[in-house]
């Protein structure tokens, strides 16, 4: 009896082994992707994961596993399910996975990991940051050429460094362009809870909207569309981020600050498809393409040539190096050069 | 930072507070007819969150805010009635029945809105013209040009969506009913002393279920509030436990409807106030943590509940359950 068992065992071990190893080479991979808290269709940073796995799933026809992690205790749990059910590459979406994954990943070497917004530095993981004090600095520009009164605001989702970094990258592009501009800025809370809370965002706009400001840029996940509501519902200006977001109120939308997150996760699950994947840390910046400001037909009657012009020679400064914009995480501060 | 405490400034706060009030006060004026009924109310969250999530779904098809109140109001009412029932008639315990109820608000919502716009449980984000917008009152801009009154009209009193108005003229509806209608006497007496109520040949169990049903359409109101009036869309778990400020706001006023009415008043104050300090340095004191303004409110509850308001003493059979001598 236990003879049998452990024949058993050993058989089903082996067979595990088998499979997992025809998963790793053959170009039917099976993919998998945990979005974080926000929802997979924040319309915002998930979502444009979410659009780049579509991408993956329309271009190859290969199904890809997903689970939407709506507490904390869930991302080890999914990472860990995803792994065992012979899931690879997996992607874990957003800098508070990575504890998580980096347990995961250890007890999983052969499973390809790959995290996007944070390091974690395993030989089996690919890790996915992004310049965004870069875009930022962007769209800070464009906001402080689009105000009127000089001041513009800003309005972060949950009170992190990465949120601090895109908070100090559109005040330098504010204040590059206009060195008096007033920069009124905003976290929505200290919980994950502050991904999603439209309510609380909306009140905050209105806030600053009562203290002279005229654009406002959120870098708060589902919370942004209450933020944007209310710039809709107040005749003011509003900059979307991460996906483009012009689309939702046309005429309000200024611009969008693009994070290729889409791109990114095409790229990793195409890559392990192709058997290209790497691990290792990748850095996208402006020079990159994976960061950037949207023009379509839904901004672009807003846009004037003058502010296209000088955005896109700061662009070019920032991509050539003779512009380099601090980024906060590098030393947590914040330094402005006026 | 002279921009922190000028007039302009301290008005917009109180314009803020009322918008965040609002479901609040509703919730509390549903607490308060319940609970002095002797059906304690902590479903409060979930009846409010369902009424949000019908609201904004149905004003999202039909593009109708009249149709998404009336449906607001109907799904918090018939949760009510299950409440009710559960409490008067199988005479079940209270506290456990409105846990029951949030938690299939909460959870209910979101595989409903999943299942039918498939937007990760929100729905659709609204036009204008399928949301209460805000109102301008009458002659608001001639009455605006007097001195001192006149702008704490203009910005504080007008220019809010209907449902803000409903909420502030609920108080003394819910003064009047339970002070000097005869409904109102046999509401707090089934709260007090049942069995003299059941003597004097009254039904304990109709007129509960009445109070019941008044909490259900007033949490029917403040959920469809946040989800077409402050809101364009209903979001998940969008109350954010509003709910249990509302019921606490309650407690704070001793049941009645005025002190609750200014409970709810000074949480909204002070979550306006969170919102506004933060990020400004104050005089003397520099740039306060954000984490500590957030706290604020709770910990001045915590403060205010210890030493200031007394105690508060609930209706005598809350929580009991009534059963009728055979």
């Amino acid at each position: 009896m236990k003879l049998t068992t452990r024949l058993l065992r050993t058989g089903l071990a082996a067979t595990a082994s088998l499979v997992l190893a025809a998963t790793a080479t053959a170009a039917d991979i099976e993919p998998a992707v945990v979005f974080d808290m926000g929802g997979k269709f924040d319309k915002s940073f998930n979502q444009g994961v979410y659009d780049g796995a579509e991408r993956f799933k329309n271009e190859t026809g290969l199904k890809y596993r997903e689970f939407e992690v709506t507490n904390e205790a869930q991302r080890e749990q999914a990472l860990r399910r995803m792994a065992q059910r012979g899931a690879d590459p997996v992607l874990g979406i957003g800098f508070a996975q990575a504890p998580a994954l980096e347990k995961v990943a250890k007890e999983f070497p052969d499973v390809r990991f790959a995290i996007i917004d944070m390091v974690v530095d395993l030989p089996n993981v690919r890790s996915i940051v992004f310049k965004e004090h870069e875009g930022s600095f962007l769209v800070g520009a464009l906001a402080a050429l689009a105000s009127e009164s000089g001041k513009v605001g800003f309005v972060g989702g949950m009170d992190i460094p990465l949120i601090r970094r895109f908070a100090c990258g559109y005040e330098q592009g504010a204040k590059h362009v206009n060195p008096d501009a007033d920069v009124i800025q905003n976290m929505t809370g200290t919980t994950p809870a502050a991904w999603n809370d439209p309510g609380r965002g909306g009140e905050l706009t209105k806030s600053q909207f009562e203290r002279g400001v005229d654009v406002v840029y959120a870098a708060a996940g589902g919370t942004g569309v209450g933020v944007y509501q209310a710039a809709k519902d107040a005749g003011k200006l509003a900059i979307g981020v991460d996906s483009n977001q012009n689309y939702l109120h046309p005429g309000t939308m200024l611009t969008s600050m693009l994070k290729r997150v889409d791109v990114a996760a095409y790229n990793v699950f195409m890559d392990a498809k192709n058997d290209e994947f790497t691990a290792g840390i990748q850095v996208l910046g402006l020079a990159e393409e994976g960061v950037g400001w949207a023009i379509d037909e839904h901004n672009e009657s807003m846009i004037t040539g003058e502010m296209k012009a000088k955005v896109d020679e700061l662009s070019e400064m920032i991509k050539s190096g003779d512009l380099t914009v601090h980024d906060y995480t590098s030393d947590n501060t914040c330094k402005v050069a006026g | 930072m002279d921009s922190l405490l000028n007039a302009q400034t301290v008005l917009s706060t109180l314009d803020a507070t009322l918008r965040v009030s609002t479901p609040l006060i509703l919730c509390a004026m549903a607490g308060l007819f319940s609970e002095r009924s002797g059906i304690i109310d902590i479903s409060l969250e979930g009846k409010m969150l369902f009424a949000a999530f019908a609201a904004g779904a149905v004003a999202a098809v039909t593009g109708s805010p009249w149709l998404a109140l009336a449906a607001g109001m109907l799904i918090s009412t018939v949760l009510s009635l299950l409440h009710g029932f559960a409490c008067i008639t199988t005479r079940g315990d209270q506290v456990v029945s409105g846990l029951a109820i949030n938690v299939l608000a909460s959870g209910l919502t979101i595989v409903l809105g999943i299942a039918w716009f498939s937007q990760g449980g929100q729905t659709p984000a609204l036009a204008s013209d399928a949301r209460f917008m805000p109102l301008e009152l009458p002659f608001i801009e001639q009455i605006g040009n007097l001195p001192f009154i006149g702008p704490f009209l203009e910005i504080v009193i007008s220019g809010h969506n209907l449902l803000v108005y409903v909420a502030l003229i609920a108080v003394p509806i819910t003064w009047w009913v339970v002070y000097k209608t005869r409904f109102g006497l046999r509401l707090r007496a089934v709260g007090e002393n049942p069995l003299a109520v059941d003597t004097a040949g009254i039904s304990v169990s109709l007129l509960r279920y009445k109070a019941v049903v008044i909490a259900g359409v007033l949490c029917g109101i403040a959920g469809t509030y946040l989800a077409i009036a402050q809101n364009a869309a209903f979001a998940r778990e969008m109350t954010a436990g509003q709910g249990y400020i509302a019921l606490a706001a309650m407690i704070f006023g001793k049941w009645r409807p005025v002190p609750a009415l200014l409970a709810c008043l000074m949480f909204g104050f002070l979550d306006a106030v969170a919102i506004r300090l933060q990020g400004v340095p104050l005089p003397g004191i520099g740039e306060v943590p954000v984490q500590l303004i957030q706290a604020l409110p709770y910990l001045l509850t915590v403060i205010l509940l210890a030493g200031f308001i007394g105690k508060a003493v609930a209706p005598k059979a809350i929580g009991v359950p009534f059963a009728k001598e055979r």
